[in-house]
């Protein structure tokens, strides 16, 4: 390596002629920062081609009226009035309401959820390593695969979820239909998603509980402290960075959900389960209305982007703490 | 070192057995020789295509590939291949929709001078199947695709549950009549309601299975059945693009509450999201007494083992009180601008517009347009639903098939299944709301749209 490095007269020194010519022609050809640059040239160049090339092309055609369906019309130029259609557009703020509420509604579950049975992991049982890995099924399933699977759990005739339910309530399974009627698909699709995703958060969790150091809860058992006492004073207060990066994952994630909300219900019945993402791809692989579509995105980039940013001052705020 | 060896020799052996594959991967292309690229929806008369196209590669010597996709994805699929000028398909089965942007965009191959050098008339296809899956604009004489598959909605029954003496007087005693295929909604509605719940043979069954799917295209090509027969319309015929008054008149709007009625009344439970393949399976599990479905799965259910045969009966879409129409389905065969075997696949579709071919065609199980064949004598005889189908193949409409088409639609299955499934709104507010959002996109597309 010393032989690529900058000109050194130390390490040349002693050289014959020809020797030291060789050595100085090898160090103009490529200095440390040419390598660096040479290694990380590869990724920079696929990173631009794939992720910030994209990005710039999707900016400039959202302030286009390109629709791929009738490429044969001009394209225009059409300022900020995608932006505006989309702000102004009353479906669009309805989408985002149910988005909003999917996200608060399966986020709280799935850290209910995960941070109890990270609770109950915690401790050394019989069949403890068994239990762990049918706890984290679900997360290692596929979305696709998840949502097909429910689809017939969830059937009125045939699906074993309604017969469960109606062994316990008494109301004939045929009577409801948790994808099909309003009051329930939204709740359908919080319970399929916390259903995959509690054990994700569970493992988050689980890492915060096992990084608190036993030493704290031998000198709180010393001052007798009692074990809800431990809880609130000890375990919640340590394991708050981690629910909080449970939070930021799962909330984005959420945000971004499509796959299985779409084999589920397809955004229905009606528009009740229509997510942002579901009219995103609607939108821009759907009716093929590409300059709108790029707006949409680039609107909810700014928004999980800005809202993710918020959130991460606020994370360390809590980490400095 | 010895690593580095190991590394060299490995890295030679990948080279050389990559150079070998290269080799024979050639050598099997040089002796497939031509090949061309079919692509359409994967369904039963797909399979008869396979089928058929057996005879093309045995007369010419062109090896046909098949790019099926399921209906759910479709569109998707090869809108998104035609859109980004992709190379997949050399000959395209399209849905009658798109002709209208496949034409714009110049996606297929103008076949007017083909089809007058090879002396092909669209005088010989079933008039509405050159209206709906070929002409650009509407009612000219430019062609950019041959009818390849006619299709329309159509409904089957189950004939042996009709036929029995119990069934048939419980019938006549509630209703006063005798109980057979509807000829009008109303007495499907009635038939429907007779039959749901009803315990035959042990088991509970129910009225009518309607389409009523959310994502695709499903309820739009489920509910027109009923709209058109209750007077609704896309546009005045004498001023283009003027909705107002035609898509939400108070007609339409009661053809829109029917449709409501009928799946609150008399469908299966968790029928909220249901297409072609739902309908199929409700059919032959034996849980519906009708069912609506596209003609082109009919061979199939007949020679199904349980539901087929005598069990089964077909009737047409019924009449409603302001005419008798049933919705187009069926697409054109066209060849793809991109393709690069340009040639061969006009060679196919020569082939495949041959009387003697089309024949077969129908034989299999595909739904020929060729007046040579449904015109013919003996047609009406050569299968069950075949009368059925003949008749439809006279009383049918279409959606739009402007550019545009993927908005409308979309516009018009949130508008319909908001009021028919998620109850939200009137009937009247769903088809006035439809009317703007279609206003909408005919004037991004540039089009005047006249009020009133």
């Amino acid at each position: 390596m010393t032989t690529i490095s900058q000109p050194d007269d130390a390490t040349v020194a002693g050289m014959g002629e020809p020797a030291r010519s060789q050595a100085t022609r090898r160090v103009r050809g490529l200095s440390d920062r040419a390598i660096a640059w040479l290694f990380i040239a590869p990724t920079i160049a696929l990173l631009l081609a794939i992720n910030i090339f994209p990005l710039v092309w999707m900016i400039r055609l959202s302030f286009t009226s390109l629709n791929l369906s009738m490429s044969y019309l001009p394209l225009r130029f059409v300022g900020l009035d995608n932006f505006t259609d989309i702000l102004g557009d009353e479906d669009v703020w309805f989408r985002l309401q149910t988005t909003a509420q999917f996200v608060i509604w399966s986020v709280t579950f799935q850290v209910i959820i995960g941070f109890g049975l990270a609770l109950l992991i915690n401790r050394q049982f019989r069949g403890h390593s068994f239990w762990t890995t049918i706890i984290l099924l679900p997360m290692m399933l596929s979305p696709a695969v998840v949502g097909n699977f429910w689809t017939l759990l969830l059937q009125p005739q045939i699906g074993p979820f309604n017969s469960l339910i109606s062994l316990f309530t008494g109301v004939p399974p045929s009577a409801f239909s948790m994808t099909g009627q309003v009051s329930l698909a939204p709740w359908t699709i919080v319970l399929v998603d916390t259903w995959m995703w509690a054990p994700y958060v569970m493992l988050i969790c689980l890492a915060g509980l096992r990084s608190i150091p036993d030493y704290i809860y031998e000198a709180a058992e010393v001052d007798r402290a009692s074990t809800w006492r431990q809880f609130w004073s000890i375990t919640l207060p340590m394991t708050v960075p981690f629910l909080m990066l449970a939070v930021l994952f799962r909330a984005i994630e959420n945000f971004k959900m499509f796959d299985m909300v779409n084999l589920l219900t397809s955004g229905g019945p009606g528009s009740t389960t229509e997510l942002v993402s579901i009219t995103l791809k609607r939108a821009a692989f759907e009716k093929w209305r590409t300059g709108y579509s790029s707006a949409l995105a680039i609107i909810l980039f700014v928004a999980v982007f800005g809202a993710a940013n918020i959130y991460v001052k606020a994370l360390n705020k809590v980490k400095q703490r | 070192m010895r690593r580095m060896r190991w590394l060299r020799g490995t890295a030679a052996s990948v080279v050389l057995a990559a150079a070998a594959l290269g080799g024979l991967g050639s050598g099997e292309a040089a002796a497939q020789g031509k090949q061309l690229t079919l692509c359409w929806a994967a369904w039963d008369p797909a399979n008869a295509l396979v089928e058929l196209g057996k005879d093309f590669t045995k007369q010419s010597g062109i090896e046909m590939k098949y790019e099926f996709v399921p209906w759910t994805s479709y569109a998707d699929r090869f809108l998104n291949e035609l859109n980004s000028h992709g190379k997949l398909c050399d000959l395209i089965i399209g849905d009658s929709q798109w002709i209208g942007g496949a034409a714009e965009n110049k996606w297929y191959v103008k076949l007017n001078d083909f089809f007058a050098k090879e002396k092909i008339s669209m005088d010989d296809f079933v008039p509405a199947t050159v209206v709906g899956y070929s002409q650009w604009p509407k009612n000219s004489t430019n062609y950019w695709a041959l009818p390849a598959m006619a299709d329309a909605v159509g409904w089957t029954y189950r004939k042996d549950w009709f036929s029995r003496p119990d069934i048939q007087s419980a019938f006549k005693a509630k209703y006063g009549r005798d109980l057979a295929p509807p000829k009008t909604y109303d007495e499907l509605k009635q038939i429907a309601e007779f039959f749901q719940g009803r315990e035959i043979d042990g088991k509970k069954v129910y009225g009518a299975y309607i389409f009523t799917e959310r994502g695709s295209e499903g309820i739009t090509m489920g509910v027109t059945n009923v709209l058109y027969n209750y007077g609704f319309g896309y546009d005045n015929p004498k001023k283009p693009y003027q909705m107002q008054g035609v898509v939400n008149s108070a007609d339409a709007a009661k053809g829109l509450e029917f449709y409501k009625e009928l799946y609150k009344c008399c469908t299966a439970p968790g029928m909220t999201n249901a297409y072609m393949q739902e309908g199929l399976d409700a059919f032959k599990s034996g849980q519906v007494a009708m069912q609506m479905n596209w003609f082109a799965f009919f061979p199939g259910l007949y020679k199904d083992p349980n539901v087929g045969g005598d069990k089964i009966g077909f009737f047409v879409n019924p009449a409603g009180p302001n005419g008798h129409f049933t919705q187009l389905g069926g697409q054109g065969i066209s060849v793809v601008t991109t393709s690069e075997h340009r040639d061969d696949a006009l060679a196919y579709i020569k082939w495949f517009a041959q009387p003697a071919v089309q024949q077969k065609w129908w034989q299999l199980g595909g739904y020929s347009a060729l007046k040579a064949v449904v015109d013919a004598p003996d047609f009406p005889r050569s299968a069950a639903f075949a009368p059925q189908f003949l008749e439809s193949m006279g009383i049918v409409k279409d959606f739009w098939a402007e550019p545009s088409y993927a908005q409308l639609l979309l516009d018009m299955q949130k508008r319909v299944h908001d009021y028919v499934v998620a109850d939200k709104g009137t009937a009247q507010q769903a088809l006035d709301l439809l009317v703007k959002d279609w206003t909408k996109v005919f004037k991004e597309q540039g089009k005047q749209v006249a009020s009133q």
